[in-house]
């Protein structure tokens, strides 16, 4: 008997689902795209344009692109400070989440909220909640890929 | 265990399972809303008693904004009925903070008797009904309902940081800034429009797993509780100027209005209207499906509601609060989204039928 209802619910379950993804609204794709375009661009550009600053001060390519890199993100801690960030994401989507300032964004973005909460339980405790998990995977690929790469190459320049 | 004395035909009180008819329907003598700046800003802003300049009304968290803004509902509430926490027994009030602690915290400096109610967003419903029991029963004499929700407040409880930058989809919903509070008596000399039936809606769920899609995961509950309130009242749906869900937004209207009609063969026809997405103006805000949360449908009653069936303007309406009963713990879990839906009609008095 139990499992008779449960498979009539199931199917219940399976009809409703189908209805509903029929009446889902799509969300517009080309725009939604654009702006991600616009935003994300306009962020490497920025990025671009602050190496090339600092390759004209007289950096090599690689010491400048790790400066842009750092003021990248001391802006994307800025906007969200100053509460730009999240707006900016509202129409850049991913154009505003990839760039190295989205990152800042995820890791200022709950610092805030939850410095509420205490310097310690809140901000510290809580500052890494969303940017955790990319640091987790970020250092677990990093290792996967380098070991790759030894076993390869045989440690070999 | 004796028998219950039996009541005239025509006057039962038990209509069906988790259906009721009041004998002497309680009425609501007073409400009092208070909004938040963006509802102060939606096309229902002329009705609300008091709208926030800032989302933080003094305060300095969000979660002290919204008890403090239960708590000045059910003040303002009691002081329009001209009445003292004296000559009200109970209270019944709702929130969807972790462990209710708008609600409690609001009641702290009450004296009322205070019961904390969660059904989500069917709550202000559920307790309408309760409270019109506790005082068609006699149990009270007067018992005051409120329900209370604040969007940075559930923001931070069950999505993601508020400076967090995410791109929401077309059906997620905007949890409504808002407190709404009404006082239910069973006073004979107390005046006002009358609580007549509920029902209770049972909980389902249909599978809906995602939390940018609680109107969708509603609908089902909204048109099940509706059924049921027609079938056991006996009532046709004519008798009803408005049916008015509570949170379905316009992408869950849309699904509950054809399921209704594909399922259970009932059309609405320009009957139906819903408080989420009554709240907001959908051209100039970005609410996407439109307003959620327990503020939504609180609002929508205490604040134009009752003034607009005061007003004469609709006569018999049913009230369909409808709720998601999910935590953030069980959607990361995997489950799906628990639903309810409570029904009340309420009536102007000296309707006939």
């Amino acid at each position: 008997m139990a499992s008779q209802t449960q498979t009539r619910q199931r199917q219940q379950q399976a009809d409703f689902l189908q209805f509903a993804r029929r009446r889902r609204p799509r969300p517009s794709y080309l725009k939604n795209a654009l702006w991600a375009f616009l935003v994300g661009g306009t962020i490497a550009l920025v990025g671009q344009l602050l190496t090339s600053a600092f390759m004209a001060l007289g950096l090599a390519a690689q010491q400048a692109s790790a400066r842009a890199a750092v003021a990248l993100v001391f802006l994307g801690a800025l906007l969200t400070a100053l509460g730009v960030y999240d707006e900016l994401a509202r129409f850049g989507g991913a154009g505003a989440a990839i760039p190295i300032t989205g990152f800042a964004n995820s890791v200022v973005a709950p610092a805030m909220e939850f410095a509420r909460e205490g310097y310690v339980f809140g901000m510290a405790a809580r500052m890494f909640q969303v940017a955790g998990p990319v640091v987790v995977f970020g250092v677990a690929a990093a290792t996967v890929s380098a070991l790759a790469r030894w076993l390869i190459t045989g440690g070999m320049r | 265990m004796p028998a219950a004395p039996a009541a005239p035909a025509g006057a039962l009180r038990r209509l069906g399972q988790g259906s009721i008819r009041f004998r002497l329907p309680p009425r609501i003598v007073a409400g009092y809303t208070v909004v938040g700046p963006m509802e102060g800003k939606g096309p229902m802003a002329g009705y609300m008693d008091t709208v926030l300049e800032d989302t933080y009304y003094g305060e300095r968290c969000w979660e002290r904004t919204e008890s403090k803004m239960l708590k000045e509902a059910v003040q303002n509430a009691l002081r329009q009925a001209r009445l003292q926490e004296a000559d009200v027994d109970l209270s019944f009030t709702a929130d969807m903070l972790g462990q209710l602690v708008a609600s409690s915290f609001a009641m702290r400096s009450s004296t009322l008797p205070h019961v904390g109610i969660y059904s989500a967003c069917a709550s202000f419903a559920g307790a309408l009904a309760l409270a019109g029991m506790a005082v068609e029963g006699g149990f009270a004499r007067r018992a005051v309902v409120a329900a209370s929700s604040h969007h940075d407040a559930a923001e931070r409880q069950y999505r993601f940081p508020t400076e967090l930058g995410v791109q929401r989809p077309p059906t997620s919903q905007w949890t409504v800034t808002g407190a709404g509070a009404v006082v239910v008596s069973g006073e004979a000399s107390d005046q006002g429009i009358l609580v007549a039936e509920a029902t209770f809606g049972r909980v389902m769920d249909m599978g809906i797993k995602d939390p940018f899609d609680m109107g969708t995961a509603m609908a089902p509950a909204a048109a099940d509780t509706l059924v049921r309130h027609l079938q056991h009242t006996g009532r046709r749906l004519e008798e009803f100027d408005l049916v008015l869900t509570g949170d379905l937004g316009r992408v869950g209207s849309r699904v509950f209005l054809d399921w209704l009609e594909e399922r259970h063969g009932v059309s609405l026809d320009g009957r139906h209207s819903d408080c989420g997405a009554l709240l907001y103006n959908p051209a100039r805000q970005d609410v996407h499906s439109g307003g959620s949360g327990l503020g939504a449908s609180a609002c929508t009653v205490s604040g134009y509601l009752l003034k607009a069936m005061n007003r004469g303007l609709v006569g018999r309406v049913l009230l369909v609060g409808t709720g998601c009963l999910h935590s953030q713990v069980t959607h990361f879990q995997g489950e799906s989204i628990p639903v309810v839906a409570h029904a009340v009609t309420l009536e102007r008095p000296g309707l006939a039928g």
